[in-house]
């Protein structure tokens, strides 16, 4: 720590401190893997076949398929928030667990990265879930679907990433409604879960492509389909930007919280 | 990588058994315009129990945690177990051991797992740990709670545990910022005997407290600070003598504003008044003590100075916010 504004100096000391929250998990996995994934199942299933049923084939298939592939991101992109929001403000204002865990041999830097990679965790696994209920289903056949299974954690490190930031500068629980209503709830209406974004004005429609979860479903929904995305490098690197981005800002905004 | 293997090449890093655990060098901090830490230096030895008083606000918190390398000082060198904090501060934690001042165990876990993913963020193994987790429940009186919730402990119980957690590395050094506040006597009975065995087994420790009673027990050093400076240094007895009288009578009751006017200047070296009680300081206390058998109305005890004495001479006896 040499500097507020330093680049954040990590070490494998992270690894105790996921430890800690994987323990944690392990004693709730079931009700936690169940209740993860019964709501984006409710809109899944609601919407795509309900809704559905009203719709010609969108962009070629049954619009359950199409909104399978969108489910599987919006599910990972909340898993990874609701982590670093609500579980990771709890660690760190409500039960000063962070406090301990700094006065052993571990920095800030090294706890922040432990939460964002557990987050990571987390929404990987929450995609796996959908992926293998839309699988069970039948909604996907192609082995080409399995390149999703990678995707998911870097979109878990970019939506965990983004969600330390807010956290880092939140006075309480309640900040984090603005998060979801001026962010996530719009960012989910205009990056392609629900709709393909070509049915977006054009202004909206450059906006989407700002959009980190634009990315994600841009590379996961062909897959899903069993087709090579297009702009592989360009979706990744957007995605990998945040990640990177958001992490090093939350990083400077816990220790300005924290270390003075 | 162990906590003993830790200390080892801490020795070797210094190459020397008789340099303090922790040596400060005129350490300041800043917090606006308000120097909170200003030109703080002390020298801590191995083996000895060390008290850092001073009221609320005073700077002792903030002086732990520059210690700690928690927060970068604008000023002055700080030496922790051998190793340049905050340059090297990780290592220097690995020697160390602290209790906070609030409660931080983990709610979501039982005693005994408390001391075994604390044991981990040190780098030890769970054999390792494991291995020291009986002896640190029997110090902690919580032999037969290993498996108990953390809910279901008494705030005495949390105390102990967050003691016997600081120990897990067995530290050189352990630092307490209040270890006693909010506890009731028994409870503070027990942790200062807790305490006491550890300054036995030639433990280092560092504490905050502004309980008097608990730096005259336990330490054999006492610093007194205030806005952010030491005013006052030394053993508990030596800083009684050299600051105040040896005798303190305290009286209250009826009439006390018109006789703590007209009488009691005469009756003593030094008159304080704190609310509805004044103090006399004297060296010989007969003269006030035959004077006040005299008068009807009010009450009086005659004590030994005490370190409040000296503490509230220093600070004052206003109220701090």
């Amino acid at each position: 720590m040499t500097s507020m504004t330093a680049l954040p100096r990590i070490s494998m000391r992270f690894v105790p401190v996921w430890r800690r929250n994987q323990l944690v998990w392990r004693k709730l996995a079931i009700p936690s893997i169940l209740g993860n994934l019964a709501d984006p199942m409710i809109y899944m299933l609601g919407l795509g076949y309900g809704l559905g049923s009203l719709l010609p084939d969108v962009r070629g298939v049954p619009y359950i398929v199409f909104l399978a592939a969108g489910t599987i991101c919006f599910s990972t992109m909340n898993s990874a928030t609701f982590e670093t929001l609500y579980s990771s403000f709890s660690r760190m204002h409500v039960q000063r667990t962070w406090d301990a865990i700094m006065n052993a041999p571990v920095t800030l830097d090294d706890v922040v990265l432990a939460e964002l990679v557990w987050a990571a965790t987390k929404a990987f696994l929450s995609g796996i879930a959908i992926l293998l209920v839309a699988w069970a289903l039948g909604l996907t056949h192609s082995p080409m679907a399995l390149w999703i299974l990678p995707l998911l954690p870097l979109i878990g490190l970019t939506f965990g990433a983004l969600g330390l930031g807010i956290t880092a500068v939140s006075p309480s629980y309640d900040f984090f409604m603005y998060y979801f209503t001026l962010f996530i709830t719009p960012m989910a209406m205009l990056s392609g879960v629900f709709y393909p974004i070509e049915q977006l004005p054009a202004a909206l429609r450059a906006l989407a492509l700002a959009l980190p979860l634009t990315h994600a479903i841009e590379l996961v929904r062909p897959l899903f389909l069993g087709k090579v995305p297009d702009m592989i490098a360009l979706h990744l690197a957007v995605l990998a930007a945040y990640a990177v981005v958001g992490f090093c800002v939350a990083v400077v905004l816990f220790r300005r919280r924290l270390l003075k | 990588m162990s906590a003993s293997a830790d200390r080892e090449s801490a020795g070797e890093a210094h190459g020397s058994a008789s340099e303090p655990v922790l040596s400060v060098r005129d350490l300041r901090k800043r917090y606006g315009d308000a120097w909170v830490v200003d030109g703080v230096s002390l020298d801590i030895r191995h083996g000895e129990c060390f008290a850092l008083l001073g009221p609320n606000g005073a700077g002792k918190t903030t002086t732990l945690r520059l210690c700690l390398g928690l927060v970068e000082p604008d000023g002055g060198t700080i030496r922790l177990a051998g190793h340049p904090v905050p340059a090297a501060a990780r290592r220097a934690r690995a020697n160390v051991g602290v209790v906070p001042q609030f409660d931080n165990l983990d709610p979501d876990f039982t005693v005994a797992e408390n001391l075994l993913v604390y044991g981990r963020y040190f780098g030890m193994s769970r054999a390792q740990i494991e291995s020291r987790i009986p002896a640190l429940l029997d110090f902690a009186g919580l032999a037969n709670r290993a498996d108990a919730r953390i809910q279901t402990l008494s705030g005495g119980m949390k105390r102990r545990l967050t003691l016997a957690r600081s120990l897990v590395n067995e530290p050189d050094i352990v630092f307490m910022d209040e270890p006693t506040t909010g506890l009731d006597p028994q409870a503070r009975h027990v942790i200062w005997d807790r305490l006491r065995q550890l300054v036995a087994r030639g433990t280092t420790l560092v504490l905050t407290t502004h309980f008097m009673e608990e730096a005259e027990r336990l330490c054999n050093r006492i610093m007194v600070m205030d806005r952010g400076r030491i005013i006052a240094h030394g053993a508990p007895r030596e800083l009684i003598a050299r600051e105040v009288e040896r005798h303190v009578v305290e009286v209250h009751g009826d009439g006390l504003d018109e006789w703590a006017e007209r009488r009691a200047p005469a009756l003593a070296s030094r008159v304080e008044r704190s609310g509805d009680t004044v103090f006399l300081y004297t060296p010989d206390p007969a003269g006030a003590l035959s004077a006040l058998e005299a008068e009807s109305g009010l009450r009086y005890m005659h004590r030994a100075a005490n370190l409040e004495d000296v503490f509230l001479k220093l600070t004052g006896r206003e109220l701090r916010d």
